[in-house]
């Protein structure tokens, strides 16, 4: 049985202690938040142990992980005391605002040989795993572009007042809804080597953006392009797609569907067609065991879980490493929107390369 | 109960298969009217219980209906509450409490402040409940709402979190005020049905996915068999398509051979796909 606590009981972090709590082995030892008030009412009807500070919990619960799901601020301060106390940690994204604090964690994770993990749950979803599956079988050839986009209802007027609305929290569009499709394309491509015409635009928020547009840069010339709106009210709830070019077909994704077209079909793909294969959630799914909001969010749970039974710490799906390299997409993103346009329409016209002469030019001169 | 219960999730994009498809719906959906008239279609074919969330569209079903007693004489509403994208957004926007607070009723009644802010302040999570509850059913004022169910998404947050009581608080509110009968809509299904026997509420009706090919049925397809074999319960069948992953008929003949249900819940746009899944139920189901 393993003793967990989890942190933070917002919406991630309530969800979080709901699902692993229904895992048969899991023991939630405490749970931890700055309210009094929600963690009063959870003692009063569920009896779990309860506290309002963190360092006291580690000092007097035994626990073998935990669960930090807090404001983004204040996770590497806090997954750094779970470390040096020698648990487990699955931390909510993103995962450090400050990559620097976020490569040391990361260090500290893999000295003690402990399991660390983010809850990119898109990683979880059963048609942007197939598309990963896909990839790797070189499905579409050599892929030259990706586009990344994530919409959806979350801030549709001047007002609110969470630190999910001021960036230096790590609320906002950009740490909340874009850094899913970022991750994603790490996941597919890797790291970018540059950012450029980054975009973080408010619309009704004060301090944060609420629309995101960049193009990430990889080696070999491929692109990336995002496009993220957190208050766009067309979508009933946060919608995140993926749609993939190459020289073979491509690829599109979102959470129910894996559609693609191939060319021709690779002989390490049995079952596609050429032209167009479908493949649906109910076909991509597999079953877990407590369901709450997506089989992701349970799946990536159990995931950590089973991890930790099997001593196997380094290597998991969005450890610790591969959620730094999200943040530091996102911290060249600020970086880069900072800068502002690369190029302005008053300044002095770029000279443009002279085309050589075509055939018709030689032959006939002019 | 009837034998078939008409489902909403078509008429507020709700599809688990596309979400091309989901957008088509809620393009043809926009205008109420057209909604009022798949639920007529469904209606005249028979189908006269609509087993709907308490989404502020609903309202406007709600005053159709109210308007015309003569013609909607037999039809039924089963609300299931609450319409949980409008509370996941609010706490993004106001927090936890922020967002109860916001979704407290505000007609000024003196009583529902008083048992608002009290149970707020004494941490007393009956008279919240109830007050919810009660903000959520104002819409049906004077229309029949035989069974109310908790939806999903609330009843598996309880669930997991062993907020047991709260069932129960439910269960009695929906009883004594509304003179209904509680329902509980989960995907955690054996799960939650020894919980509901644990806190005493007898032969509750409950709706889960039960489908042919086990989707979304956690705790696995044997366990829900075994439930549907053993238990004591009422048991209404969701998803019985699977998002369209299964054939109508063989989805159908399939649930109809599962002994202990009582009702299967189904959505559709259209008056044949409405007759259709009708007759497939009346020729594999005999009464």
């Amino acid at each position: 049985m393993i003793r967990l606590a989890v942190v933070g009981l917002g919406k991630m972090g309530l969800s979080h202690h709901a699902m692993i709590n229904a895992h048969p082995g899991v023991d939630v030892a405490a749970v931890c938040d700055t309210t009094g008030y929600v963690l009063d009412v959870l003692n009063k009807y569920t009896g779990v142990k309860t506290y309002t500070d963190f360092e006291a919990m580690l000092r007097e619960v035994e626990l073998d992980a935990i669960i930090i799901a807090t404001p983004s601020s204040m996770h590497a301060q806090m997954v750094k005391a779970a470390l040096d106390k020698g648990l487990h940690v699955f931390c909510e994204k993103p995962f450090c605002l400050d990559t620097a604090e976020g490569e040391e964690v990361t260090r500290i994770a893999a000295e003690k040989g402990l399991v660390s993990q983010v809850g990119y749950h898109y990683r979880f979803v059963g048609a942007f795993q197939e598309v990963k599956r896909l990839l790797d079988a070189g499905a579409i050839g050599e892929v030259t572009h990706v586009l990344a986009e994530a919409y959806g209802p979350v801030v549709l007027k001047p007002k609110g007042g969470t630190w999910r609305t001021q960036r230096a929290h790590g609320g906002g569009c950009l740490y909340d809804y874009a850094a899913h499709p970022l991750n994603l394309v790490n996941w597919y491509l890797g790291m970018p080597t540059s950012v450029g015409g980054s975009v973080l635009n408010s619309i009704f928020s004060q301090e944060t953006d609420d629309e995101v547009f960049g193009t990430l840069y990889y080696e070999g010339g491929q692109s990336a392009q995002i496009s993220v709106n957190w208050s766009d009210e067309s979508y009933r709830k946060m919608s995140t797609k993926i749609t993939i070019w190459g020289t073979n077909g491509r690829i599109y994704a979102d959470r129910q569907e894996c559609q693609v077209y191939l060319r021709e079909v690779p002989e390490s793909l049995p079952g596609f067609q050429k032209g167009w294969t479908v493949r649906y959630t109910t076909d991509l799914t597999e079953p877990v065991w407590f369901y709450l909001r997506g089989e992701e969010y349970s799946a990536q749970l159990d995931y950590f879980v089973r991890c930790i039974e099997a001593g196997k710490g380094g290597e998991n799906v969005n450890s610790f490493a591969s959620a730094t390299e999200t943040d530091k997409v996102i911290s060249m993103m600020i970086a880069d929107a900072e800068q502002g346009a690369s190029f302005a329409s008053g300044a002095a016209q770029p000279v443009v390369a002279k085309q050589k002469k075509g055939l018709m030019t030689s032959l006939f001169g002019r | 109960m009837d034998r078939l219960l008409f489902g909403d999730n078509q008429f507020f994009g709700v599809n688990h298969m596309s979400e091309e498809k989901a957008r088509a719906q809620s393009m043809r959906f926009q205008d109420i009217q057209a909604v009022i008239d798949v639920l007529d279609n469904a209606y005249d074919e028979g189908v006269k219980t609509f087993m709907c969330t308490t989404h502020d569209r609903i309202a406007l079903v709600c005053d159709h209906m109210r308007a015309d007693p003569e013609r909607y004489k037999d039809f039924h509403f089963y609300p299931c509450m609450p319409y949980a994208h409008k509370y996941a957004n609010a706490v993004t926007e106001d927090g936890m409490i922020g967002a109860l607070k916001r979704f407290m009723p505000d007609e000024g009644l003196i009583n529902a402040a008083l048992r608002g802010g009290m149970s707020l302040a004494k941490k007393d999570i009956e008279g919240i409940t109830t007050l919810l509850v009660d903000a959520e059913m104002k819409m049906f004022t004077g229309l029949s709402t035989p069974v109310i169910f908790l939806q999903n998404v609330v009843v598996d947050l309880l669930l997991g979190l062993g907020f047991k009581e709260a069932f129960r608080i439910f269960a009695d509110h929906v009883k004594k005020r509304y003179n209904a009968e509680p329902g509980f809509i989960t995907m955690n299904m054996p799960m939650l049905l020894d919980v509901l026997e644990e806190q005493g509420i007898e032969n509750p009706i409950v709706c889960s996915n039960i489908n042919k090919i086990g989707f979304r049925m956690c705790g696995g397809f044997e366990a829900y068999e075994q439930a549907l074999k053993t238990k004591k319960f009422r048991a209404i069948a969701m998803s019985v398509y699977a998002s369209g992953a299964i054939a109508p008929k063989e989805a159908i003949e399939w649930v109809c051979q599962q002994p202990n249900i009582e009702s299967i819940v189904f959505g559709a746009s259209s008056r044949g796909n409405i007759r259709n899944t009708k007759e497939l139920v009346d020729r594999y189901w005999p009464k």
